[in-house]
């Protein structure tokens, strides 16, 4: 059977992923506009400017939308019905992701609830996963 | 030929059978497609001067297997309404005079896998690297991720989703074409299979082989067509998004508003001129936005309007009359089946005929809300 899915890094994310392995969650924003922007590349998505740096983002977010999948995904064929999210950062722009620490059921996924970034190795990166803010829920699910 | 040039779709056809064609390749889908599209208008190949389509096969190989050297060539190829921005890009190549009869076909082996193209993001693209490690597999994992925001945000129920498909199964049961026709309930919808919560198995479009093509020319041409003309009056386009989790906002679709503001004023038309409406039905939320992008309703009222049966046979705006891809047919790119029923009715020849009909507007999705296209076509010129 399949693995699942390896991100590999190109020169415009290298950095995106080279912070994950170092466990900060980094963004890029345009020094000009000042707008925050995900996902990485050269050039402010706002404003067309090439004036753009990496900062760490505090990796708060919410959750945004979801759905739990029962047709597995390649490699995924052992988590049984998992959830692909998308979560609202607090700086602004949205990513997919997984969660960590929660059943994958609409009683325990709900919108809007807070959230923020661990890590979790995949291959040779460190992918970004949520889980629930605040430390408890997260050592309950351990 | 001017900016003013009427164009017209003259043949209209889609492949013999329609379902699943372990005997048929993608390419053979797009040749028979295309051979009964010709026929259809009243012609032959020799009088094809321009191709489109989209890759793979692409239109170098299907000009090349038609035994065609076109002199206008157009592979836009942006998902399942790719066929529509054919029809617009069509357009525009005809008032220009860069061709005067072109074929935009469509071939798919979408379930038996004939000839067909592998699909996986690659593991350097965005969506290889910020959605694929996440377990994404597909249109049932990403299309519908949406789906749940909107329903918290304007109070969409899993009943008034699931009406989406039964509504659109009441006119499938008048098509003898339609791969599944007989009647369901909401009880049914909500008791089949889970696909991706929210979304159950007859919430989501079939997969199908099949193809068909359309012969786009200018209004004025000599001779004549066996078939009444359909009159292209407005045509739009948009790209939003390669990566559902970067849609702007997953309550409404910007593609499909501002496609459909630009069609419908080039038309000269408003919503209360459209008599029969097509919206691209991959799941059973996309016609929810389709038809709040478009303006029928407001904002957070689409569900209770389908639900209320405005758009199911006997209702004041007759949606998805084929039965839509989550009936009759789905092939993976579904656009050029909602333009056949666009013209089917048009003509007046369709198997669920909403009597005569002069004006039918034709939504196009591409990828997952990616990109849109949307058609105005006419019974009579502008």
């Amino acid at each position: 059977m399949a693995d699942k899915a390896v991100p590999v890094p190109t020169p415009e994310t290298q950095p995106f992923w080279d912070g994950c392995a170092a466990d900060e969650l980094r963004l890029q924003r345009c020094t000009d506009c000042g707008k925050p922007y995900f996902y990485p590349r050269p050039v402010c998505p706002d404003c067309g400017s090439r004036n753009v740096e990496w900062f760490t983002a505090s990796g708060r977010a919410t959750l945004y939308s979801y759905v739990i999948n029962h047709r597995p995904a390649p490699g995924f064929a052992d988590d049984g019905p998992y959830a692909i999210a998308v979560v609202q950062l607090e700086e602004g722009p949205r990513m997919m992701t997984s969660l960590s620490g929660l059943p994958a059921t609409p009683e325990a996924l709900v919108l809007d609830m807070p959230l923020e970034v661990t890590f979790e190795p995949r291959g040779d990166v460190s992918l970004p996963l949520f889980k629930p803010s605040g430390s408890a829920a997260t050592e309950a699910n351990r | 030929m001017s900016s003013e040039t009427g164009v017209i779709i003259a043949g209209a056809a889609e492949t013999d059978q329609i379902g699943r064609l372990p005997g048929q390749s993608t390419l053979e889908l797009h040749i028979e497609g295309a051979l009964n599209a010709v026929a259809d208008a009243g012609l032959t190949l020799r009088d094809i001067d321009g191709i489109a389509t989209v890759a793979a096969p692409g239109p170098v190989q299907v000009a090349h297997a038609l035994g065609i050297m076109p002199d206008w060539i157009d592979g836009t190829g942006v998902g399942g309404t790719s066929f529509l921005l054919h029809v617009r890009h069509a357009v525009a190549a005809i008032r220009a005079g860069y061709a005067k009869t072109i074929l935009i076909t469509h071939g798919e082996s979408g379930r038996s896998r004939v000839g067909a193209v592998p699909f996986r993001a690659a593991p350097t693209s965005p969506p290889g690297q910020f959605e694929a490690p996440y377990g994404t597999f597909g249109p049932t994992t990403t299309f519908t991720i949406p789906a749940l925001r909107y329903m918290k945000d304007y109070g969409l129920t899993h009943e008034q989703l699931a009406y989406v498909a039964v509504a659109q199964r009441q006119w499938a049961a008048k098509n003898p074409r339609a791969a599944f026709r007989d009647p369901i309930t909401v009880d049914d919808v909500l008791a089949s299979r889970m696909v991706a919560y929210p979304f159950h198995l007859l919430e989501c479009c079939l997969v199908t082989d099949g193809g068909g093509a359309l012969v786009v020319t200018s209004a004025d041409r000599a001779g004549g067509f066996p078939k009444p003309p359909v009159h292209i009056l407005g045509t739009g386009e948009r790209s939003e998004t390669p990566m559902i989790s970067q849609m702007a906002d997953f309550t409404e679709s910007q593609a499909f508003r501002l496609a459909g503001q630009t069609a419908f004023a080039e038309a000269g038309i408003s919503t209360g001129d459209v008599d029969h409406l097509m919206i691209y039905d991959a799941f059973a939320h996309v016609p929810i936005y389709g038809l709040e992008a478009l303006g029928f309703v407001k904002k957070g009222e689409a569900g209770a309007f389908i639900a209320d049966g405005n758009t199911e046979p006997g209702g004041r705006l007759p949606l998805n009359t084929n039965g839509g891809g989550l009936s009759y047919t789905h092939t993976g790119m579904y656009g050029m089946f909602a333009i056949q029923e666009g013209v089917r009715q048009i003509r007046g020849e369709a198997a669920a005929q909403i009597g005569d009909p002069q004006i039918s507007v034709v939504l196009g999705n591409g990828g997952m809300f990616a990109t849109a296209g949307v058609l105005v076509l006419g019974r009579q010129p502008r």
